[in-house]
C-alpha cells in the first residue's frame, strides 16, 4: 500500500487530463423525475444473453432464439391486442433470463406491457424493446427495510440477481456473477471504484456525496459474500464533498462488523476509472494480459453498483431506476436525474427545458467512451451513466484526419503501453491482419486516450477496433 | 397489425435534430494539431533568423525567404500534379524551408535554396509518400544535395559577424563574402591555438560563441535564441528531452575524450556550442517523422548522432558533421522502433 500522506497514488503508464467540466453538475442535488407516460426496456441491457420475455404471449411472439438468429422483429409484430395487454405495478419482474450470464429486468412504472418493438440503442443500431405505457397516476412504491446481516452468502447471491443489477462503470456485467467468486480463489481487497474519470459526468459523485451509508453498507454486503474484510474506496481529488462525506460515514459507522474500510483519494487524470489503472494505483498489483482481477486478489466494483446492491439486498428494491447526469451546454438546464430506465431522452429534454439551438452532438456516456446518437427516441438503460448535449465549442470542429506524423503523442497516452500510431498506419495500408504484433487484442479497452492525444485526430480507436476485426478474419481464414 | 403498432416508439412525434454529428468517439480532443505544433515550431525558430539579419545583414532573410517559398511552391506543385490534397497549410515544408537556409552559409547566391527545396521536398519527401512517411529529415537532404553539388560555394560563403550591431553597418553589410573561416575550419586545420589567436580568449570564445558572433550558417550559430526556442517546445510538450540531451550529451562526452591532443583533454563546451549541435539537437533530430517514438529509442538515436558528429568533425573530410550526423541515424529509425516497442502493461505482472 503506497503511503497515503504524502503523494496521491497514481498509475505510472501514460494517462491524458481533458478539460473535466463537471463544474455545470457536481454541484446539483440528485432530484427525481416524474414518471414519463412510456418506457423502453431494451432486453439486452447488459453484457451476456438477453433477457426473455415473462409473459407467455410475448414469448410466443418474440424468443430469444428468434433474436438470436438475428431476425429482426417486423415493426409491429409483437404488439399485444387490447385485451391481452399486462397490467404491471413498479419494480413488477417483466424479462429474465436461464442462461449464466444474463440479467432480470423490471417494469419502472405502474402501466401496461405494449409489447416488444425494435427501437434505436445507441450502440446495437435496432434491439427490440418492452414498451410499456403509463397507466394513470400512481403513488411511488415503499419498501421496508430489513436486517441484512442475517442472510447467508447465497441468499445475497440470490437478491443481487432477483435485483437485476448489473455493473454500473459502463460495462454492465451482471453483479451477482461478478461476486460469485469460486471459493478456492484467493482474495484480499475489495475496491470501490468512485473515481469517475470521464469528464462531465457527476452521477457517481453525487450519489457518494449523498447516499455514503448506503455505500458503506453495500461495501459490507459485498466483502460479506467475497469474505474478506478490507475495502479501499478509490476516489479522485476532485470531488472533496465525496471524499469527506464518506470518511464522515466510516467514522460515525456504528456496527464495523470487523470490517477494515477506507477511503483513498487518488490524482486526477484520465482513465483512473478502469479497474487496470486503478487497482495498479492504490495496490500496485498488475493485471496479467488476459486474466481477471480475481487472479491478483482484488475485485474492482463501482461505488453507485455498490448502493444498488444495498438497496437490494436490504430493501429487496429491484433496479428500475438510476441516476443519469445530463449535462452540456447544449440543454436549458443541467441536472443529476433519478430516471426510470427505459425512459427516453425526449421526455428528459422536456422536463429540463428543451435544448439549445447551438447543440451539436448528443453523447451516451462520457465524452471519451461514450457514443454519439442522432435521435431523442434513444431509451436510457441500465448502463447509461450520463446524456451530454454538446455545443460546437465543446466539441470544436469536425476535421478530416491527417496522415500520421509519428509524434509519439499517442504512445506517451496510452495506459496499456499500446502502440496505437503503427495499428493506424498498418489499418490504412490494409494490413490490419498483421497487427497481432502489437498485442492490442487482450489490452486495448477503447479509453480514447490515444485519439484524444492524436495531432492529427486520427480516430485510432476505431483504427485498433479495425484491426481487431482483421485479425479475427484472419485467424478464421487460416483454421478453415 | 394492430391499432398499439402505429403507436409505436419510433414514430411518435418527438423533436428530433438532424443536424446533429454523429462521429466517433472520443468526443473531446485536444486542441494541439499538427498545423500548431508545426507553425509553433516556425515561430521557435525565428529569433535566430531576426538576430542573423543583425549579425550577417539583410541577405539572410532573402536567402531563407526564398528557400520557404521555393519548398511551399515545390511541395504545392507536386501534390497539384500528383493529385493529392495539397497541404501547405500544414506549416512543414515552411519548417523545412527554414531549416534548410538555416545550415547553408550566409554568403551564398540567392537561387542556391531551390535546387535543395526540389532535393528536400519532391525527393526526400513527396515521392516517399508525403508527410510522416519520409525516412530522411528533408531539409538536410536539401542540404546534402547542396553540399555536393556546390561544394565550393557552401564551404567558403562564410560573412565575418558584425559585432556592433548598429543599423547603419547592418544595410551596408551587402553579399560581398569575405573570406571569412568558421571556428570548427579553423580548429580542424590550425588546432585550439589557431583558435586562440583568430577569436582571442577563451572566455571571449564562449561568449561570442554562445550569442552567435562567429562565422557559420545562417540559423545555427547562436545557441543563446535557439536554446529558448528549443526550451519553449519542451514545456510546451511537443518535444521532449530525451533527444536534445542526448545529442549534446554524446557531443560533448566525446570531444572530451577523443577532441584533444591527448586522451580526455578536449573541449566540450567549445564543441557544443560551436557548428549545428543545438539547432540539430532541438530542431532536426527531434523532427517527428526521421526519429523514434520511443523514449529508449530516442536516447540511443540521439548518442548515435554525437558520436558520428565527432567522429565526422575529427577524422572525416568535413569540418562539420551534424547534418550528415542525423542523415545516418535516420535510416536506423525503423529498427530502433522495432527493437525498443513500448513498455506493455501487462509486463508489470509478476
Amino acid at each position: 500500500m503506497k503511503n497515503k500522506s504524502t503523494v496521491l497514488p497514481d498509475f505510472p503508464m501514460g494517462g491524458i487530463h481533458p478539460p473535466e467540466r463537471k463544474e455545470l453538475t457536481e454541484h446539483l442535488p440528485i432530484e427525481t423525475m416524474p414518471d414519463p407516460s412510456k418506457i423502453a426496456l431494451f432486453l439486452k441491457q447488459h453484457v451476456g444473453y438477453p433477457s426473455e420475455v415473462m409473459f407467455s404471449l410475448l414469448s410466443e411472439l418474440y424468443s430469444p432464439e428468434y433474436y438470436l438468429e438475428d431476425n429482426i422483429c417486423k415493426d409491429g409484430a409483437c404488439a399485444l391486442n387490447t385485451a391481452d395487454k399486462k397490467r404491471l405495478a413498479v419494480g413488477e419482474l417483466i424479462g429474465s433470463t436461464k442462461n449464466k450470464i444474463g440479467a432480470s429486468l423490471h417494469s419502472g412504472l405502474d402501466g401496461v406491457v405494449e409489447g416488444v418493438f425494435d427501437t434505436i440503442h445507441p450502440v446495437l443500431g435496432k434491439s427490440p424493446a418492452i414498451i410499456v405505457s403509463k397507466n394513470g397516476q400512481t403513488s411511488p412504491p415503499e419498501f421496508s427495510k430489513k436486517d441484512w446481516t442475517q442472510y447467508s452468502r447465497q441468499e445475497l447471491l440470490d437478491k443481487i440477481k432477483a435485483a437485476g443489477i448489473v455493473g454500473l462503470g459502463g460495462a454492465g456485467f451482471p453483479a451477482d456473477i461478478k461476486l460469485n467468486v469460486k471459493p478456492d480463489i484467493f482474495l484480499d481487497t475489495l475496491i470501490l471504484n468512485g473515481s469517475e474519470c470521464e469528464p462531465y459526468l457527476t452521477c457517481d459523485h453525487r450519489v457518494m456525496a449523498e447516499y455514503p451509508l448506503d455505500i458503506i453498507e453495500g461495501a459490507k454486503i459485498i466483502m460479506k459474500i467475497l469474505g474478506i474484510t478490507r475495502c479501499v474506496i478509490g476516489i479522485e481529488n476532485n470531488k472533496p464533498d465525496a471524499i469527506a462525506a464518506l470518511e464522515q460515514a466510516i467514522l460515525k459507522d456504528p456496527n464495523k462488523m470487523g470490517f477494515d474500510i477506507f477511503v483513498q483519494p487518488l490524482t486526477v487524470k484520465y482513465p483512473h476509472g478502469s479497474a487496470d489503472q486503478i487497482m495498479e494505483s492504490i495496490t500496485d498489483r498488475v493485471r496479467p494480459s488476459g486474466k481477471r482481477s480475481s487472479s491478483i486478489g482484488i475485485i474492482v466494483q463501482n461505488v453507485y453498483t455498490t448502493k444498488t446492491i444495498y438497496d437490494a439486498v436490504a430493501f429487496d428494491k429491484p433496479f428500475y431506476e438510476r441516476v443519469v447526469t445530463f449535462s452540456g451546454r447544449g440543454i436549458a438546464r443541467q441536472a443529476n436525474l433519478l430516471v426510470k430506465i427505459g425512459t427516453r431522452l425526449a421526455d428528459v429534454v422536456e422536463y429540463l427545458g428543451g435544448t439549445t439551438p447551438d447543440l451539436a452532438k448528443i453523447v451516451i456516456g462520457g465524452p471519451m467512451m461514450g457514443v454519439a446518437v442522432s435521435s431523442l427516441n434513444v431509451p436510457i438503460t441500465k448502463t447509461t451513466s450520463g446524456v451530454l448535449f454538446l455545443t460546437r465549442e465543446e466539441i470544436g470542429e469536425d476535421q478530416k484526419y491527417g496522415p500520421c506524423i509519428r509524434c509519439g503523442f499517442c504512445l506517451d497516452a496510452c495506459p496499456m503501453g499500446l502502440d496505437p500510431s503503427n495499428i493506424g498506419i498498418f489499418v490504412e495500408a490494409g494490413k490490419g491482419a498483421e497487427c497481432e504484433q502489437f498485442g492490442f487484442w487482450n489490452d486495448c479497452f477503447q479509453c480514447g486516450s490515444c485519439a484524444y492525444a492524436c495531432p492529427a485526430k486520427r480516430p485510432l480507436v476505431q483504427f485498433i477496433g479495425l484491426a481487431g476485426i482483421k485479425v479475427e478474419e484472419a485467424k478464421k481464414k487460416e483454421e478453415s | 397489425m394492430n391499432a398499439s403498432a402505429t403507436d409505436h416508439i419510433q414514430t411518435l412525434e418527438r423533436p428530433y435534430n438532424s443536424n446533429l454529428s454523429v462521429s466517433f468517439s472520443p468526443h473531446a480532443r485536444s486542441s494541439v494539431t499538427t498545423e500548431r505544433i508545426m507553425w509553433t515550431v516556425v515561430a521557435c525558430l525565428m529569433p535566430s533568423l531576426i538576430l542573423s539579419m543583425f549579425v550577417f545583414g539583410i541577405q539572410t532573410l532573402v536567402i531563407t525567404a526564398v528557400s520557404v517559398i521555393s519548398c511551399v511552391m515545390t511541395e504545392a506543385i507536386c501534390q497539384k500534379l500528383l493529385n493529392r490534397p495539397i497541404t501547405i497549410n500544414d506549416g512543414s515544408a515552411v519548417i523545412t524551408g527554414i531549416l534548410m537556409a538555416y545550415v547553408i552559409p550566409p554568403g551564398v547566391s540567392v537561387w542556391m535554396p531551390i535546387p535543395g527545396a526540389i532535393m528536400a521536398i519532391f525527393i526526400t519527401k513527396i515521392i516517399m509518400g508525403g508527410l510522416g512517411f519520409n525516412v530522411f529529415n528533408p531539409a538536410l537532404m536539401g542540404r546534402a544535395l547542396l553540399m555536393a553539388s556546390y561544394p565550393v560555394a557552401m564551404t567558403a560563403g562564410w560573412v565575418p559577424p558584425i559585432r556592433d550591431l548598429s543599423l547603419g553597418r547592418y544595410f551596408h553589410a551587402g553579399v560581398d563574402a569575405v573570406s571569412s573561416a568558421t571556428p570548427l575550419y579553423v580548429l580542424k586545420h590550425y588546432g585550439i591555438s589557431g583558435l586562440m589567436e583568430k577569436y582571442g580568449s577563451m572566455s571571449t570564445m564562449y561568449f561570442d560563441f554562445f550569442f552567435g558572433f562567429s562565422p557559420g550558417c545562417i540559423g545555427e550559430t547562436s545557441a543563446c535564441v535557439l536554446l529558448m526556442g528549443g526550451l519553449i517546445l519542451l514545456y510546451k510538450k511537443y518535444i521532449t528531452w530525451h533527444i536534445p540531451v542526448s545529442v549534446i550529451v554524446s557531443t560533448a562526452f566525446f570531444t572530451w575524450v577523443f577532441g584533444g591532443e591527448t586522451w580526455f583533454s578536449g573541449n566540450p563546451i567549445l564543441a557544443v556550442l560551436s557548428g549545428g549541435v543545438i539547432l540539430g539537437a532541438f530542431f532536426m533530430a527531434t523532427d517527428y517523422v526521421t526519429s523514434p517514438n520511443e523514449k529508449r529509442g530516442q536516447l540511443i538515436f540521439g548518442a548515435g548522432i554525437g558520436a558520428l558528429t565527432v567522429l565526422i568533425r575529427l577524422k572525416g573530410g568535413y569540418p562539420e558533421g551534424v547534418c550528415y550526423a542525423i542523415l545516418l541515424m535516420n535510416p536506423l529509425v525503423p529498427a530502433l522502433d522495432q527493437w525498443f516497442r513500448p513498455k506493455r502493461f501487462s509486463e508489470g505482472a509478476l
